[in-house]
């Protein structure tokens, strides 16, 4: 059980910086997942972590200790990748052993960590199999395995489900949850995935161009994002974004005014007082979207489709700005007014506001 | 149904009226050498053509043996294309591997440069490398001659790097993180991997140095250091060529090789269509 720390971490290629001065804790025995669009860094920094890339600057410290200058294999971590990176002319047992014996391991103890490896990953019947006879899944188990074998303080994931169906990546993603709970190590989990994200993290650090956006435990993200970029990318489907401006104050709240909505206002509660037409964002999660009268605006909107899923329904909604809203709606039978104008309300208490910047005004 | 079973039969008769033909046009020069290796000298140079072989293979192969001591020659060019190939594997990977996996300064020019040298054709070479070899290292007549100046090879160096390139990276990013060092990396991991374009390749370096006539002829001229092409090409004088003679030592030349190739066929061709697509 190790915790580990990234204090002003940067990488540059050249005179392009991609990582800018990242700080991150991660404690010991915690799960905690990179989330972020593609191209945002955040498998630069898994593999940073792993000692694959060098660090620009700042510094990398695992068990207290700064690993910056030690090799991959000094670090006590293993990764786990998206490709599987499985050694195709090896069986899965030789894949598992590759390392340890390539290491003068002693047989004996190799014997034994493999065989508990195989244990709680139930691979034994697949040992003698090379990796093109075995499915997606089972591969993705040996390449775990692999790294379990290694009896590491750190996890690291690479995107290890991306390329898994999505039955099988719901599965997986439980399996990798119970090895956690089972094997109570550190784990760095790299995914786009904002749903993976959210069911498997004890800490969610989203990162944007570089940056870390916002940390921390998963619903705290989701009830209370820093900024635009968190509040859209975290929920599914994402949190629905209206134009709007700053209309003054009255009862000790906020006035904001939908400018796509005949001006529509709405009171918000918030501390922060923007200079009277300053342009803002509302925002208000799909669920959140109430029926007309419910809540402290109703908005009138044109039905574009409805997905009835069961026991959730989706209504796109053409609104003036932006274009189209969600709506999520618990076992609706009979909404479905498709090219109809329909009434909503909007409660304030669930509303977020930012300015123009995406910040989050609180 | 039964029509498109006589379509595809018309079309199998059709293909082989050609194909059949062309491959006898193909094979009858070897056909002649194994007839022209079997008669008596004094046939060749009657009227008319013989096309079907006589007796005198042997008394041919003993009269070879007497005038180059065929077999030591035979022997000489196993031992120089098994050594050649088995070092030109080793350097063309090793290279091929650095090209591939290591960032350094200079490695697109030493890729150029390695490119490059299969623009200049063989004969610019040869003589300056004869000069080096034979008169500045005073190296005619040995082993070190005869294997070492032709081992760079550019085509196998660059066949190789596309190999290693088309290899997933994470494979190797894998075991530097479980600790292998480099050269089990290299050697555990991506030669096995490359095993099929190494088949081929060695192929065709066994064959290069195989049937390499220049370099042996300018560099050996003691006879117990020739190498059977060259033998055979002593063969050809100025006032008699012995006919019986070549045609023997052509053969026993060629069948080896033959053999090898129907025998390898398979990994030949995956072999230069796995570095081709990847």
């Amino acid at each position: 059980m190790t915790e580990l720390s990234l204090r002003g971490v940067r990488k540059r290629y050249g005179a392009t910086e991609v990582i800018h001065g990242v700080d991150l804790e991660i404690a010991s025995g915690e799960f905690c997942v990179f989330v972020g669009p593609s191209g945002c860094g955040k498998s630069t920094l898994l593999r940073m972590i792993a000692g694959l890339e060098g660090i620009s600057g700042g510094e990398v410290s695992i068990g207290g200790w700064v690993v910056n200058d030690q090799e991959p294999a000094d670090r006590g971590i293993a990764m786990v990748f998206q490709t599987y990176a499985l050694y195709p002319h090896m069986s899965v047992e030789q894949n598992l052993t590759f390392g340890l014996r390539m290491n003068g391991n002693d047989p004996a103890d190799t014997a034994r960590r493999v065989s508990r490896a195989m244990d709680i990953l139930q691979i034994g019947h697949l040992a003698e199999r090379r990796p093109k006879a075995l499915s997606g899944g089972q591969r993705q188990r040996v390449a775990i395995g692999r790294a379990i074998v290694r009896e590491p303080d750190v996890f690291l994931f690479d995107e290890p489900l991306s390329n898994l169906d999505a039955e099988l990546r719901v599965q997986m993603r439980v399996e990798i949850a119970k090895l956690h709970n089972d094997l109570g190590a550190t784990m760095i989990y790299v995914t786009h995935d904002q749903i993976e994200a959210m069911t498997l993290a004890d800490k969610i650090v989203v990162l944007r161009d570089g940056r870390i956006e916002q940390a921390g435990r998963p619903l705290d993200l989701y009830d209370d994002p820093d900024n635009k970029f968190v509040a859209g990318f975290v929920g599914s489907p994402m949190m629905n974004f209206i134009d709007a401006r700053a209309a003054g104050e009255g009862d000790g709240k906020q006035l904001v005014a939908l400018p796509g909505f005949a001006d529509a206002t709405i009171a918000l509660d918030v501390a922060a007082r923007p200079a009277e037409g300053t342009p803002l964002t509302l925002g208000i999660r799909p669920e959140h979207v109430e029926a007309e009268g419910v809540g402290d605006c109703d908005l009138t909107v044109r039905v574009d489709v409805a997905e009835h899923l069961g026991a959730t329904s989706y209504i796109y909604v053409r609104a003036g700005q932006p274009d189209q809203m969600i709506i999520e709606r618990q076992r609706a039978r009979e909404e479905d007014h498709s090219g109809q104008d329909i009434r909503i309300g909007i409660p304030a208490r669930h509303a977020f506001l930012f300015d123009a910047e995406g910040i989050r005004l609180r | 149904m039964s029509s498109l079973a006589a379509r595809r039969r018309r079309d199998v008769i059709v293909l082989h009226a050609v194909l059949v033909p062309l491959a006898l046009i193909w094979l009858f020069p070897i056909w002649l050498m194994f007839v022209f290796a079997s008669l008596p000298e004094q046939a060749l140079y009657q009227p008319g053509v013989r096309l079907w072989p006589g007796t005198e293979f042997f008394a041919n192969f003993n009269a070879l043996e007497e005038s180059t001591g065929f077999t030591r020659t035979i022997f000489n060019s196993v031992v120089v294309a098994v050594i050649y190939t088995a070092l030109s594997i080793l350097m063309t990977s090793m290279a091929g591997w650095a090209l591939a996996r290591y960032r350094f300064h200079g490695k697109a020019v030493v890729a150029g440069v390695v490119l490059g040298t299969m623009t200049l054709p063989y004969f610019v070479l040869v003589i300056p490398q004869f000069i080096m070899v034979a008169r500045d290292f005073g190296l005619s007549n040995t082993w070190f001659a005869l294997i070492v100046p032709p081992l760079f090879n550019a085509l196998g160096v660059l066949f190789m790097r596309q190999t290693f390139i088309a290899m997933p990276n994470d494979l190797f990013d894998a075991a530097r993180v479980e600790g292998v060092t480099e050269w089990q990396i290299f050697t555990r991991v991506a030669i096995p991997m490359a095993r099929p374009t190494m088949a081929a390749l060695a192929i065709i370096l066994f064959l290069f140095s195989w049937n390499n006539y220049l370099w042996p002829l300018l560099i050996v001229t003691q006879p117990d250091m020739m190498t059977a092409p060259v033998a055979l090409g002593s063969l050809i004088g100025l006032t008699r060529i012995s006919w019986g003679g070549i045609m023997v030592g052509a053969v026993l030349l060629t069948l080896p090789m033959l053999v090898l190739f129907v025998i390898l066929q398979r990994h030949f061709v995956s072999g230069i269509a796995a570095g081709a697509i990847k």
